[in-house]
């Protein structure tokens, strides 16, 4: 036994499975939860935007065990039916579908999105590693991160064009093409206006993203820690144009409204996904919905200081509130820590879903793009400005830091 | 000639279409928060209901009703089975006995059959029903298990439409 833990706290067995452990936690702890929490929450933010009540009745279904009456749980229990009844349906397949890759699609489109949280760092750190450092909360730490992001992320269209091509029906098709065009378009947009933040930043790994936030204030608002520098005050103008070009086109790459042109209810039926059912319907969804988890995700750690909060230690303090880790046994000290980075995490996922709110309410308030205007948009001005954009960061970069 | 239509001309924050979007996003957060204080305009069905609210002319279930004596009105004179536009309604119709005191009226339905599977509430019935035997009245939830259970017969139809009073020539002893 001593040997088995003796092996699994060497480095790179320990490496493996807290890799596999933070996987698990991610995918399964984290994603999957948040993907039907989303799904319920845009059900239910639609509705009080629209004077309704929304799902409220489905919850603990105790009167099958013989209880009077169910528990209604404000409708969380929409959570668990919803994929319950899309497991159960019928899978039917259209004849004259082409099988691999009307098989392939739905899987196409959910990968990318869970394989771009991979490098997204969730949380500071957690307890101690062999080598004596913090295990840092994040699946991989490489020096690409925001290469991978756009690399993996653009992926997700072949899942969307495989559907509508495989599908062999008029409507998928168009919901097809709209969308390759229109998420081609956008990753231009997407990608140039996150460059400012790697010439501020001088890398591409998240992580280190993150710490430069946490001493100089996050990028939306670098004058936030209060030091002041001309530099400063020049970016406290430009990067708010950036994030909202990087906002705007992370809309268009999750297919949200007002980019929702792929999937235009009104006009396609369903778009790309119109031939499909059950499970891989469901596959669809979760996809969309992991994508705008994922792209929330990628918002918040470029642009909004990540898992960082003014005033919240990282997983390396050695205190607790109310001076707590006083009184603590000698067996205990690593918890300080642990409550920090647990404190860390939960930080992450507040501001994401902050960020999903916001997705919700966009979509519940702004219409459609007709298709030319989208097209406009990207091509004409945000492929443009975030061009600019980059030249006029340089320079203050250059000239006032 | 083709007409030109003059475009309106927009301001730097219209055309950067910013303003408009937060504008938006503002009313609809207006509205998000009324529906968290709990002033949507919802009904919860089950358990509240619009039957008080229901307009006189409200047509819901047919039905057939009795007089204040306990008769039932209805002469099997098969005008509404007629009438009826997805034929819903079957009549059997049945001679009134001589002994019977009112063997005047001569007929009467055996069995009255109304398939709510088939009804579409249009209300011909009502109206063409020349003894005010067959009303529409304010049921609107008529459910059941099986097709069987949606047809209704007579005995469910004077249960649903009970007593409606009134004078009627047909009953008059002095015609």
């Amino acid at each position: 036994m001593d040997q088995v833990i003796a092996f699994l706290f060497e480095p790179l067995p320990f490496l493996i499975w807290t890799s596999l452990l933070k996987t698990f936690f991610v995918l399964f702890g984290a994603i999957l939860p948040l993907v039907s929490l989303a799904v319920f929450a845009e059900r239910k933010v639609s509705a009080f935007i629209q004077d309704r009540i929304g799902p409220n009745r489905v919850g603990a279904p105790i009167s099958l065990i013989g209880f009077k009456k169910d528990i209604s749980l404000w409708g969380l229990g929409q959570m668990v039916a919803d994929p319950i009844k899309l497991l159960l349906k019928e899978n039917f397949i259209p004849n004259s579908v082409n099988k691999f890759y009307y098989y392939i699609a739905p899987k196409l489109t959910m990968i990318p999105p869970l394989l771009v949280l991979a490098v997204i760092p969730f949380g500071s750190s957690f307890l101690t590693g062999p080598d004596g450092k913090p295990v840092p909360m994040v699946v991989a730490n490489v020096d690409i991160g925001v290469l991978w992001v756009f690399a993996i992320s653009s992926l997700g269209v072949y899942g969307i064009v495989l559907a509508g091509w495989a599908s062999n029906s008029k409507y998928p098709f168009l919901g097809g093409i709209r969308s390759s065009s229109q998420m081609i378009s956008y990753e231009l947009a997407l990608g140039l206006s996150v460059v400012p933040v790697f010439l501020i930043c001088g890398t591409l790994n998240l992580t280190q993203i993150v710490d430069w936030q946490i001493q100089n204030g996050w990028l939306i608002a670098p004058w936030l820690n209060l030091e002041f520098a001309w530099w400063k005050v020049a970016l406290g103008v430009l990067l708010p144009i950036s994030f909202i070009i990087f906002l705007v086109s992370m809309f268009a790459e999750t297919n949200r409204t007002p980019f929702d042109l792929p999937e235009a209810e009104q006009e396609l039926v369903g778009g790309y996904h119109t031939e499909y059912s059950s499970m891989g319907f469901a596959l669809f969804f979760l996809g969309e919905y992991a994508a705008m988890i994922a792209g929330s995700g990628v918002i918040v750690t470029l642009f909004f200081g990540g898992w960082s909060f003014p005033g919240i230690p990282d997983g390396t303090a050695t205190w607790l509130p109310f001076g707590l880790e006083q009184s603590l046994p000698a067996t205990l000290v690593w918890l300080p820590g642990a409550f920090w980075g647990f404190v860390n995490i939960n930080v992450f996922f507040a501001k994401v879903s902050a960020f999903i709110f916001f997705f919700i309410w966009v979509r519940w308030t702004v219409p459609r793009f007709r298709y030319d205007q989208l097209m406009k948009l990207g091509w004409i001005y945000f492929f443009e400005i975030a061009l600019v954009n980059i030249f006029l960061v340089a320079a203050v970069l250059v000239y006032l830091k | 000639m083709a007409i030109v239509v003059q475009r309106p001309k927009l301001s730097l924050a219209e055309k950067l279409y910013l303003p408009a979007v937060l504008g938006g996003l503002f009313l609809t957060f207006k509205h998000f928060l009324r529906s968290l204080g709990g002033k949507s305009v919802t009904m919860q069905y089950p358990e509240q209901r619009w039957d008080d609210k229901l307009p006189p002319w409200y047509r819901g279930a047919p039905t057939l009703v009795k007089d204040e004596w306990g008769r039932e009105r209805c002469v099997s004179c098969q005008l509404c089975e007629f009438i009826c536009p997805p034929r819903a309604i079957t009549i059997t119709p049945e001679e009134i006995p001589t002994n019977d005191p009112w063997a005047k009226v001569e007929k009467r339905p055996k069995e009255f059959e109304i398939d709510m599977i088939r009804c579409i509430y249009c209300g011909l019935c009502e109206e063409v029903c020349p003894e005010q035997a067959i009303y529409l009245r304010k049921d609107y939830a008529i459910t059941g298990y099986s097709r069987a259970e949606m047809k209704h017969n007579k005995e469910k139809l004077y249960e649903l439409g009970g007593v409606m009073p009134g004078v009627v020539n047909k009953w008059n002893e002095n015609k």
